[in-house]
């Protein structure tokens, strides 16, 4: 099969699936419904890796590739095709994004196995995928949209999952509308650049784009901004997170998948993709580096105080998309997307050892209740260790080498940059930090009555079905994973798909090591060939004391948690209790819930009650219609009197109605 | 034999069933009366197919019996399911749709 046939064989696994699932939901069992959704990505991820075998064994110069399936619609100067673009970096994502979830479904066939909506879930899950890849692999605006659009209502569909949760489904309304804002931008941003080059299509545009613009042209800019909007909303960057932390009311499968490893990613993705309009808006560039930077900052300091196992690597992953789109606006492309790559593996693993204390925990999510789990689930506690290492980028993990890798990448720039170098050390010494601090309250110490009971040799169960987020009684048909609960490490699935992830984790860095290996490098050199900073070389010393800076912050912010939460357990509270001001304003997120509603919500709902009050009931009913609706109702009064009910008066009408006609007609003649 | 003949005794038996619709409250004899208008209207169809001497008159009347035949079922399935749920059966109390 040809390189396309592969392409569009990648797209269509997983829509089959949806298709499939959501048609035969009601006669399909549970697992069955598990294997035929694992079975449609483990496909598409064949058919990936068998484009990229396709691909490279084309001439470097010649691996972009355009396939067009049919015309979308061709008027007024628009020619929008059905059109895939092919090349190392949709290819890139391809595979991630179908690798990880093919191991994130066989994880979901074990975690909700006792789920009454097992069958729905899996028909959202391959939904998701398919939106995701339309998303990586278009080849026009267009269809970006229109994939950019499908990932957000499959993520507020999951997030909403367990729609009897009143909290799920307000989380889901937020993450849908924060990135329809996202969806806003992006429509804008195409079409200021289609009234600018002619066309939506990729390469068309990208091609023209340096003959229509000058550098730092004003249109251009705005359109990079808008097109970052988007970016900025579907990968929770600062102001446009809230969100994220919100959406962990989703099952713990699709944390991990979508708000982890997968569909946050897309805003990074976007950059890369259309790296020669930002190329050429440098404004655009710095903006994108400050809200990076921002963002891994503010994330960074919220998640050394939040106290949810759960929200805690949420906002991690905030911090470390503010890397990758810290590194992606600062036009070190390669080092944006290998992160993005390790940061799917280990930060995926992270989640689904999460969904196993979780599971133990009858699904509670609170670190102040946690401790003890070390010695009866060494598994999932091999995994957070390994998943944690990546995270605050410990050698020989492959975060060490990916975030590195964008910092070098930083520091190598100079200029301004520096800001960017100094403030990521200082976030990879806080990721340190709170990585462990997770790490060490639920897993250390001393073991929480789950853990006891656990020990003991049964799985406990909650009494009672609370709601983790409010506390709320809620019925058993729904939340956590069904009414029974699982742990990770029982089950061989979950088992599987933890193990294959922590391998990844731990070795992926070798892809790419600064004057050893170029694996990325190689293999993304035809997307990012023209790009300012492709390829440069790092400096010796710079490298040597890069490296050695982010061992030595991650080892001492190891160091600082452990000393905090393990060797001085009540230390931190005295810590909180010192700088009480700072911990309030990191526990509540920096206010910017807070904000938003005062800045926009509250104005708005204010504009709409000031709309029903006065102009609708006063202007519009009291002026403008009351005289048609009484005159309407008089009249219909009137004729509605003639409607007896009296079966033989309408005869009699007919009967004398039609005489009176014939009369009529018979005097005439 | 004139054609007035029969078209005088099809408006008398149409004016007869017209004026006893008017008058019957019994749904059944509504029915009825119905019918003698029907019928009335095929005698006078007939007799023209006759005058002009082709049979596009006689085809119309089987037409219009058969829709009277359709409407009889339907009219005598509703006067028994009225019957059946104990209301009246009585044209002038069924006036539930007045406006």
């Amino acid at each position: 099969m040809s390189l396309q046939t592969h392409a569009w064989l990648v797209l269509a696994f997983p829509l089959a699936g949806t298709i499939l699932l959501g048609l035969l939901r009601p006669v399909l069992s549970g697992k069955k419904a598990g294997a035929i959704g694992t079975l449609a990505i483990l496909l598409a991820f064949a058919n990936g890796v068998a484009a990229v075998i396709k691909l490279q064994e084309l001439p470097s110069e010649s691996r972009e590739v355009v396939s067009s399936l049919w015309t979308y619609a061709n008027t007024g100067g628009l020619d929008a095709q059905l059109s895939i673009l092919i090349d190392p970096l949709s290819l890139l994502m391809v595979l991630i994004v179908a690798g990880v979830s093919t191991l994130i479904h066989l994880y979901s066939v074990a975690y909700l196995a006792s789920d009454e909506g097992y069958v729905r879930f899996f028909a959202y899950l391959n939904f998701f995928v398919f939106s995701m890849l339309v998303l990586v692999l278009a080849g026009n605006f267009v269809l970006l949209i229109v994939g950019w659009a499908l990932v957000g209502a499959a993520s507020y569909l999951l997030i909403s999952f367990w729609y009897r949760r009143n909290t799920a489904t307000k989380a889901g309304i937020k993450a849908f509308v924060i990135n329809v804002l996202g969806d806003v931008g992006i429509v804008l941003g195409t079409i200021l650049l289609l009234g600018a080059t002619g066309s939506v299509d990729f390469l068309t545009v990208f091609n023209e784009a340096p003959q229509v613009f000058n550098s730092n042209d004003g249109t251009l800019v705005a359109a990079c901004l808008l097109l970052m909007v988007g970016a900025f909303a579907k990968s929770a960057q600062v102001p446009f997170h809230t969100w994220l932390p919100d959406a962990m009311e989703g099952p713990t499968p699709v944390s991990a998948l979508i708000h982890a490893a997968t569909m946050v990613t897309a805003g990074v993705y976007l950059i890369a993709r259309m790296h020669p309009l930002f190329e050429l808006a440098p404004t655009a560039q710095v903006v994108g580096g400050i809200i990076g930077l921002l963002t891994l900052l503010i994330a960074a300091t919220i998640g050394l105080v939040v106290t949810d196992l759960k929200r805690v690597i949420a906002y991690s992953t905030m911090s470390q998309i503010g890397y990758m789109i810290m590194a992606v606006s600062s036009g070190i492309y390669v080092s944006g997307l290998f992160h993005l790559m390790t940061h799917a593996f280990f930060k995926a693993l992270l989640f689904m050892a999460a969904g196993s204390v979780i599971g133990a925990m009858a699904g509670e999510q609170s670190l102040n209740r946690m401790g003890g789990f070390r010695k009866v689930m060494p598994i999932t506690y091999a995994c957070f260790i390994i998943g944690g290492l990546a995270l605050s980028g410990m050698p020989p993990f492959s975060g060490f080498f990916s975030k590195d890798d964008i910092l070098l990448g930083i520091g190598e720039l100079g200029g301004w940059h520096w800001i960017l170098y100094v403030g990521g050390y200082i976030g990879a010494l806080m990721t340190a930090i709170y990585t462990f601090r997770m790490i060490f309250r639920a897993f250390h110490g001393d073991p929480c009555e789950e853990a006891k009971s656990l020990e003991a040799g049964r799985l406990y169960h909650a009494p009672e079905h609370r709601n983790p987020a409010d506390g709320t009684l809620e019925d058993t048909g729904v939340g956590f994973p069904g009414s029974k609960h699982h742990i990770a490490e029982r089950s061989v699935a979950m088992t599987i798909a933890m193990g294959v992830l922590a391998f990844l984790a731990t070795t992926a860095g070798v892809l790419q090591i600064p004057k050893i290996s170029h694996v990325m490098e190689n293999f993304l050199e035809p997307t990012f060939v023209g790009a300012k900073h492709f390829g440069v070389e790092i400096d010796t010393s710079l490298l040597l004391f890069g490296m050695g800076l982010g061992t030595v912050l991650g080892l001492l912010g190891i160091w600082i948690a452990w000393t905090l939460y393990v060797k001085r357990p009540g230390s931190a509270a005295a810590i909180e209790a010192r700088f009480a001001g700072a911990h309030k304003l990191f526990a509540n997120k920096w206010y910017f819930d807070e904000a938003i509603d005062f800045a926009i919500v509250r104005p708005f709902a204010a504009l709409g009650r000031f709309g029903q009050r006065t102009v609708e009931r006063v202007v519009v009913d009291g002026g403008i219609t009351a005289g048609p609706v009484s005159l309407a109702r008089v009249s219909s009064a009137a004729v509605r009197s003639w409607q007896s009910g009296l079966l033989r008066a309408y005869a009699a009408a007919i009967t004398f109605g039609a005489a009176l006609v014939l009369l009529y007609f018979l005097l005439q003649g | 034999m004139n054609i007035s003949w029969y078209l005088t005794v099809s408006a008398i038996i149409f004016t007869i069933g017209a004026a006893g619709i008017l008058t019957k409250r019994n749904p059944l004899v509504i029915l009825l009366c119905l019918e003698l208008m029907l019928n009335a209207a095929n005698l006078s169809l007939i007799s023209f197919s006759r005058m002009w001497g082709n049979e596009d008159g006689q085809i119309f009347a089987i037409i219009v019996m058969v829709v009277a035949a359709c409407e009889v079922v339907i009219g005598l399935g509703l006067i028994v399911a009225i019957h059946r749920r104990g209301l009246p059966v009585d044209a002038d109390e069924l006036s539930e749709l007045r406006g």
